[in-house]
């Protein structure tokens, strides 16, 4: 698939004219050797005596331990066991609060909760060792509803047991009420979403002869795992160093609970002297790492009779389980995006992150949106009903543009392509037609069609920004090939292709003479956390300021060898050009360029642009956002309350799209993940245990359930994106929920409040509204 | 636990191993045979990754008993194409970037080859059911299906 490339790229002195390689659809980087079975995964490295480890956990959702007994296991030859007693380090994961210790200090708050470590020659010993070790615990209260927590007696954090709370304010609430000719009120609640990468955490821990730790595992951010090993260790992050193996998958779920489990590798490992490694099973990683928060939304919006939005009112709280980890942050970006994509005259956002003893919530693609999108997006479907609008016109009316205010006092300069979404998904849809002929079948199974138009706020924004760098590294080598490595991971999105085709681009190489080398943090500066949609931009960025000294060497050898000035040589697809035509080889120029023993390797760093953010007033809390618009259609059969998703229509504006395939392929993935969500994903706990932790009761979607997918790119440029490309990833999931529920709603007049909508949920709400009856008499 | 000595065939080469009894297959690739290209997500036979061809079947690797191995033959994904050529469906797989995190990948093309090997003109109905037991959650499935449908026809053009 081609796209139309823009003429002119003006930035950091760029002489590329056109761009040759960013913009197409070059193969996958890493697919050949993942198709071939001959990527490495953690669980794919062995070392000599290597021990195999388990984690011993707390049954209980929060007790006092009263001993820890390692039973037969001291004495038995060359099994090590560890408590929180043996840690020499911090017991502490750093994060934001720093509050979850890698092994239970006396009291366990969730079922689930790592409380001793065992590591033994054989992987298929560990189950009866661990069954060795006896814990007497002493059960406490325990508080599991978040509401009911903040007035709990039971303490888990500060005294209301609230992790983090955000507000703002913008005009005046009241009055905007007033002026209100319609006001809809109601609460929504959305679930827990599971991560569900098939691959489950695991990490290897190797001892150094200095006294280290090498770190290998499956990661989104390596330079969490590296503090906090050097932490629980009590040694110097310099004497730690973390590689990122191949990562099959993490949405979220590998960004602070790697760090969880490379301690407590790291801890056998310090302690045995040996390599030490640790794969959670399927069972223990749904009970023990984070989840996306369960949410409940209070919501209250008032429009004028024309359909313009005048106030929003949200209190949103969010379910954090028994440690803050990434809570205050995933709260806060649910905070800024609580009053959807529209201009909103009088707003009043109240956010608040509980603790629970339930198992830590975190990050999970969309951090703390999807949940506040679902009531706004609701919302605004009821208005337009009230209104008698069609929902896509009531958007179009209220949606930013360029030059408005976003609720919370952020002026929109550029890049806003939230109308276009809106319009091209509408027309591409079928909308005006399918909203006049879908559920108006014969019979019990009846059509609908939905929308929602969502924004994402790109990067970490202002709550994350002294983390907001990056750093890169290339390296040119006498054969006229590239080599390039950045702190940011690939987990399957996709990024280092689209970095390859920014340093191929960037240095005139062809794309299949670009290698990427692994993640490593020795290799680069802390480059930060890959979340939030920011790898493309943060470190697409680090590269081009990398590239730009090696440039400017081989276009000043280039001038001098082919005697034109320099400002008429072009580097590109492995060429060097003047005037149009190719003159000499880059190999040649390279070779010469060594000859001439010039430095031929560079490190590049970026920092993320301005953002700011007070409570009450807000500010420009993102460099940058992200816009689309969802349609979906659906099918629901009134005798079973069974949901059936047709197509989904899935517009984005992204600035620029580096790789469209990628791009699309982000699209369809995130879209039945978020029909996952919408539909039939939930965890389920009795007395805050979870009780579903596998994947024959955990259920995601297969390919039985796949609808059809229509992707629609749109490229509003980023001026300080590389090429314009603004972060993608996360927004394709954001979003799908709501539009499915309002396509439900379209269908069968039924409002779905609470995710996931089950066959059984939105049974029960037919026969409640009289649908189910109503199929019968006729 | 009581050993048993098996004797089968890894893509083709003759393999004689003493295992415990209780051993799966998944374990006996990926630990005693170095074969990590099969994956493992779950280990009860819910997600697919895992899956192998034994006598010409798809089956879950990891639900598989040593004793069951006895006199088979077992296909891996590093059996599926050589160590040159890659088979149609990898070809396919690339062709319609229906690889992200990879992880699912083996086992998705393993059971596409079972479907391949049994029906080499699927419809689509078809191909979702024969792909029905591999989860996968990176791609939405979509390009999944497009790939194994030009792979067919790739087989096809073959012939
Ligand atoms: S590992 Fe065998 S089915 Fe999941
Ligand atoms: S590609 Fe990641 S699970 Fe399928």
């Amino acid at each position: 698939m081609m796209h139309a490339v823009p003429l002119k790229w003006a930035g950091c002195g760029s002489k590329i004219a056109k761009m040759e390689i960013v913009g197409k659809s070059h193969r996958r980087y890493d697919a050949l050797y993942k198709a071939r079975g001959k990527a490495v995964y953690v669980d794919d490295l062995y070392f000599p005596h290597m021990l195999y480890a388990g984690v011993k956990r707390s049954p209980h959702p929060h007790a006092r331990i009263k001993k820890i007994d390692p039973g037969g296991l001291k004495g038995k030859k060359d099994v090590f066991f560890v408590s929180y007693e043996d840690i020499p380090g911090a017991n502490k994961l750093p994060i934001i609060f720093d509050d979850w210790p890698v092994l239970a200090p006396g009291v366990a708050r969730f079922a689930g909760e790592a409380v001793a470590l065992v590591a033994a020659p054989k992987k298929e010993l560990i189950p009866e060792l661990l069954d060795e070790i006896e814990v007497e615990y002493e059960p406490l209260e325990a508080v599991f509803d978040p509401e009911l927590s903040m007035k709990s007696k039971v303490r888990l954090f500060g005294d209301n047991n609230v992790f983090a709370s955000y507000y703002y304010d913008t005009g005046d609430i009241e009055k905007g009420f007033q002026d209100a000719d319609v006001i809809v009120e109601d609460t929504y609640r959305t679930p827990y979403q599971e991560h569900a990468y098939i691959e489950t955490q695991g990490m290897v821990a190797v001892p150094t002869p200095d006294g280290g730790m090498e770190i290998y595992g499956s990661m989104q951010c390596p330079f969490y795992v590296q503090k906090a090993v050097a932490g629980v260790l009590g040694i110097g992050m310099n004497k730690v160093r973390v590689v990122q193996m191949e990562t099959g998958g993490a949405f979220g779920g590998k960004e602070d609970m790697p760090s969880q489990v490379a301690s407590q590798a790291a801890l056998l490992a310090y302690v045995s002297g040996h390599p030490v490694k640790l794969i959670y099973s399927r069972e223990e990683d749904i009970l023990s790492m984070s989840k996306r928060h369960p949410g409940i939304i209070k919501s209250r919006v008032g429009a004028k009779k024309d359909g313009t939005l005048v106030a929003v009112d949200t209190t949103y709280i969010l379910d954090s389980g028994a440690y803050a980890t990434l809570s205050p942050a995933v709260l806060w970006r649910g905070t800024v995006h609580a009053c959807g994509p529209y201009r909103v005259p009088n707003v009043r956002v109240r956010s608040y992150a509980v603790a629970t003893n339930k198992v830590p919530c975190g990050a999970f693609r969309g951090f703390g949106a999807p949940q506040v999108i679902f009531a706004m997006e609701s919302q605004m479907d009821r208005i337009a009903e009230e209104l008698g609008m069609d929902p896509a016109e009531l958007r179009e009316k209220n949606l930013v543009r360029e030059g408005d205010t976003m609720p919370y006092g952020h002026k929109l300069a550029g890049s806003v392509g939230t109308l276009e979404t809106l319009k091209k998904a509408v027309e591409k849809s079928g909308w005006k037609e399918k909203r006049k002929t879908y559920g108006k079948e014969e019979g019990f199974k009846k059509r609908g069609i939905g929308l929602a138009t969502i924004f994402y706020g790109v990067g970490l924004g202002a709550a994350g920004k002294q983390l907001d760098r990056s750093g890169a590294y290339i390296q040119i080598t006498e054969d006229g090939k590239v080599a390039f490595a950045v702190g940011t991971t690939e987990m399957g999105q996709g990024m280092k292709t689209a970095l390859a085709q920014i340093v191929a681009e960037e240095l005139g190489f062809r794309y299949e003479d670009v290698a990427i080398l692994p993640t490593d943090t020795s290799r680069v500066p802390d480059s930060g956390p890959t979340v939030a949609s920011r790898a493309t931009v943060m470190s697409g960025n680090a590269l081009r300021n990398a590239a730009k000294p090696l440039r400017e060497t081989l276009i000043k050898i280039a001038s001098e060898l082919l005697s034109v000035p320099p400002e008429k040589i072009e580097l590109k697809l492995g060429d060097v050009y003047v005037d149009g035509s190719p003159k000499l080889s880059l190999d040649e120029l390279i070779k010469e360029a060594y000859r001439r023993r010039e430095h031929m390797a560079s490190q590049g760093y970026y920092v993320a642009p301005h953002t700011s953010w007070e409570n009450k007033e807000g500010g420009e809390a993102y460099m940058v956002y992200a816009w689309a618009t969802k349609i979906a259609e659906v099918e629901v059969d009134l005798l079973t309350g069974e949901v059936k998703v047709l197509r989904i229509t899935s517009a984005h504006d992204v600035g620029k799209a580096v790789n469209p395939t990628l791009v699309e392929g982000q699209i369809e993935g995130g879209a039945i993940q978020g029909m996952g969500y919408a539909l039939m994903e939930d965890i389920l706990t009795e007395g805050g245990e979870i009780i579903n932790n596998n994947f024959s009761t955990y259920i995601i979607p297969t390919i039985v359930d796949a609808p059809e997918i229509i992707p629609i790119i749109v490229e509003r440029e980023f001026d300080k994106g590389p090429y314009g490309a603004k972060g993608f990833a996360e927004q394709p999931l954001m979003g799908i929920a709501p539009a499915i529920t309002n396509a439900i709603y379209h269908a069968t007049g039924v409002r779905i409040k609470e995710l996931p909508a089950t066959p059984e949920r939105v049974f029960e709400k037919l026969l409640k509204a009289g649908k189910v009856e109503l199929w019968k008499e006729k | 636990m009581k050993k048993l000595t098996v004797n089968f065939t890894v893509n083709g080469e003759r393999v004689r191993l003493r295992v415990p009894a209780n051993r799966t297959l998944l374990d006996i690739l990926r630990e005693d045979l170095g074969l990590t290209g099969t994956k493992r997500g779950c280990d009860t036979g819910e997600c697919g990754a895992c899956t192998v061809l034994m006598n010409g079947r798809s089956v879950n690797s990891c639900l598989v008993l040593a004793g069951e191995v006895e006199g088979a033959e077992i296909i891996t994904v590093e059996g599926l194409g050589g160590e040159e050529a890659l088979h149609p469906l990898q070809e396919a797989f690339l062709e319609e970037d229906a690889v992200q995190c990879g992880f699912c990948i083996p086992g998705m093309l393993m059971s596409a080859k079972y479907l391949l090997d049994r029906n080499p003109d699927p419809s689509e109905e078809e191909i979702r059911e024969a792909i029905s037991g591999n989860l996968c959650r990176c791609t939405g499935y979509i390009p999944i299906i497009r790939a194994i449908k030009r792979a067919a026809l790739k087989l096809k053009e073959r012939k």
